[in-house]
């Protein structure tokens, strides 16, 4: 589904990826593990189009397609989806109405017909379900004065309503409790599909319980310097990273 | 600039007073003085130093002092179509009130008198005596003293103690004319006790021609009436507004003025609201789309003279190409105004770098117990909205005009009439989209 060879990506003129290579399959769910400042977060800003950051060298296919061609709205409309790990808000902009325009912006991409407001109203219920989502936030703007859990549950909420192919959860964790985390983790877990992938990006093991990954890979400098299975990441938790810093160090 | 204005009063003011309202005449010759002392406001005054006049004053005008009935029907041609707007409709052609109403308008409720000035000054003359040039005449600005000297004409609303207005007023002010062309008019509003009315008031043009304006609105709000005021601007990009509205508040009153500035040339609106008695609500607010070479000015003052009383103001502006914003926003809060509290804020986009925005907040506050901020910005769409927008598959320009439009919503929310509300969205929607931004089946704002 998704095959990264050798990107390189710079922010600013600071090289942050430096040769990054990662192949993705649909039905699998990948963790991308790494200490601060691996460059994590930049390859989801990457792959994901956004303009701050500049490919310098390397290749992206995703469904065969040469995604670094793509605008960011038609690399969302392809299927990617990225969980932010800051989300923003948009005073002014109401949830049902940017909600409306990005299925319906999906479905002329597809040459469908805008989605009927019954039919609409009807997806968007079933999928707050998913993530407990109280029904009074989607009458407010785009996630203005939600709370830590209701951003992050809001952005697994939007995943569901545009059913994306490949889902880049950037940080999902990161400021929730342990119920937030359940209810956000079980949200994912429904919308696993054999014909859909994840890239978890994740700091920490924990999330991991949750959602359980195929791979874990190890991001460190710009590249991913180790992958191995779900017990990787137990073996980071009670190590470390140093001992990988070590690894490659010792090259 | 001045002496073809001066030299053609000194030698037609006879006939301009014998085509005008007796009761506009008071002040006429006082007027005229002051304009040949002040002459036209250029930007070396204060208050005018974001308007620079010069370009809009140099055009040779033709003005309608024999007051010639102009060939137009807008009966026929001005289908305005806000749907559920049900209002009383009243036309003004250039700064002429069209005498044929609408057999709706004969509905008022009792008491009620609309119309124009000259017709009040003979049917109810003692109105127009104790009102007239009130607000207008202690103003020492050089276009409130041309208005004075050469207002012919201009359109009188009044509201009796105690009535309601069931329906919004809509006054639609069209420019028609064959050459270039200047409307000077003068409208008195009066609310008496506890009255209520809202009036809307669109400004339109239907030639090519250059058009210049120049109206002085006094309105007067006694005790407990509530007044609200909103204003419309889709004129052609020839067309210059010079426009004065001024407000005095009596007790307990609340009054909302909110003016919307599409499309127009150049725009000045100075807008002066008087609080004088206590326990007044005050909100005033506008909005401007400008791009090309539009220029738009809200000068405004909020004067809070008694205590107790609550004002907001809000300014919102988008600026696109060349065009130019100007905002001031003068607070003043006298010794006796305590316990006041005054809100005010300006907020302004700029799409491209040529575009340009001034504002000025200005506080005067010499009550010691009051509560009063104010807060001016100018920045761009922000790039972090755009692009997760754009990460949910939002295209770029769409993303775009949703920031826009959600700038601009919350003053398009101080619409209190939910129909005029729905169509203003529409139109703001239209305009900045770049699409035409005229009501649906009017030909008037073509």
């Amino acid at each position: 589904m998704l095959e990264i060879k050798n990107l390189h990506a710079n922010i600013n003129g600071k090289e942050i990826l430096k040769g990054l290579s990662l192949s993705v399959n649909a039905g699998e769910v990948h963790a991308i593990m790494g200490p601060n400042g691996a460059g994590k977060s930049t390859l989801s800003s990457v792959l994901t189009g956004n303009p701050a950051f500049t490919v310098t060298e390397g290749d992206v296919t995703f469904n065969g397609k040469n995604l670094l061609e793509l605008l960011p709205e038609d690399r969302s409309r392809e299927g990617i989806f990225l969980s932010f790990q800051y989300p923003v808000e948009i005073p002014g902009v109401s949830m049902v109405n940017f909600m409306r325009t990005a299925v319906n912006e999906h479905r002329k991409y597809k040459n469908l017909e805008p989605m009927s407001a019954s039919d609409f109203l009807k997806l968007q219920r079933e999928k707050k379900e998913l993530v407990e989502m109280d029904s009074k936030l989607a009458n407010r703007s785009v996630n203005e004065g939600f709370s830590g859990g209701e951003k992050k549950r809001n952005e697994i909420f939007q995943m569901a309503m545009l059913d994306p192919k490949l889902s880049i959860l950037d940080e999902t964790d990161s400021g929730l409790d342990i119920d937030a985390l359940r209810i956000v983790a079980n949200g994912v877990n429904k919308l696993k599909r054999p014909d859909n992938a994840s890239i978890v990006i994740t700091h920490y093991q924990r999330l991991l319980d949750y959602i359980v990954p195929d791979f874990v890979h190890v991001l460190y400098d710009g590249r991913i310097v180790k992958s191995g299975g779900k017990e990787l990441a137990l073996e980071l938790e009670e190590r470390g990273y140093d001992w990988i810093k070590k690894e490659v160090e010792g090259e | 600039m001045e002496q073809q204005y001066i030299d053609l009063y000194k030698s037609h003011h006879e006939s301009i007073k014998k085509h005008s309202a007796p009761a506009m005449n008071g002040l006429r010759d006082a007027s005229f003085a002051q304009f040949e002392k002040l002459g036209f406001p250029t930007v070396a005054l204060e208050n005018y130093k974001y308007t620079d006049l010069k370009e809009s004053l140099s055009i040779d005008y033709g003005l309608n002092i024999n007051r010639i009935p102009i060939p137009v029907n807008p009966y026929d041609v001005f289908k305005c179509d806000v749907p559920g707007i049900h209002s009383y409709l009243y036309f003004v052609v250039n700064d002429g009130f069209y005498p044929v109403t609408d057999p709706r308008n004969t509905q008022l409720p009792d008491g009620v008198i609309i119309g124009s000035v000259k017709e009040v000054a003979a049917t109810h003359p003692e109105l127009l005596k104790d009102y007239f040039g009130k607000l207008s005449s202690t103003k020492e600005d050089g276009l409130i003293a041309f208005n004075g000297a050469f207002a012919q004409d201009g359109f009188f609303m009044y509201v009796p103690e105690n009535v309601v207005l069931d329906k919004p007023v809509q006054l639609v002010n069209i420019m028609r004319a064959d050459v270039d062309f200047m409307a000077v008019s003068h409208n008195v509003i009066i609310l008496e006790k506890g009255a209520k009315a809202q009036l809307l008031v669109c400004d339109h043009t239907v030639d090519e021609v250059r058009f210049l304006s120049n109206r002085v609105t006094e309105v007067f709000v006694a005790e407990h009436a509530i007044y609200e005021h909103y204003k419309l601007e889709n004129t052609h990009n020839k067309t210059t507004n010079l426009s004065t509205l001024l407000i005095d508040q009596d007790s307990s009153s609340n009054v909302l003025a909110n003016v919307i500035t599409l499309h127009n040339g150049v725009t000045r609106n100075m807008i002066e609201i008087d609080v004088d008695g206590e326990h007044c609500e005050t909100s005033l607010c506008g909005m401007v789309i400008g791009d090309k070479n539009q220029q738009v000015d809200n000068f405004t003052s909020i004067i809070h003279n008694k205590p107790n009383c609550n004002s907001r103001e809000l300014f919102k502006y988008v600026l696109d190409d060349t065009s130019k914003g100007a905002f001031t926003g003068k607070l003043y809060v006298a010794k006796d105004a305590q316990k006041t509290a005054a809100f005010q804020t300006n907020r302004n986009i700029l799409l491209k770098k040529t575009a340009k925005m001034r504002t000025k907040p200005q506080l005067e506050i010499y009550a010691d117990d009051v509560k009063c901020s104010h807060g001016a910005t100018i920045g761009s769409l922000d790039e972090t909205a755009l692009f997760y927008m754009r990460q949910r598959g939002i295209s770029a320009d769409e993303a775009r005009l949703l920031l826009m439009f959600a700038f601009t919503n919350d003053v398009i929310e101080n619409i209190r009439i939910p129909a005029l509300q729905d169509r203003i969205k529409l139109l703001v929607e239209k305009r900045l989209r770049g699409e035409l931004s005229k009501c649906e089946g009017c030909v008037i704002c073509q």
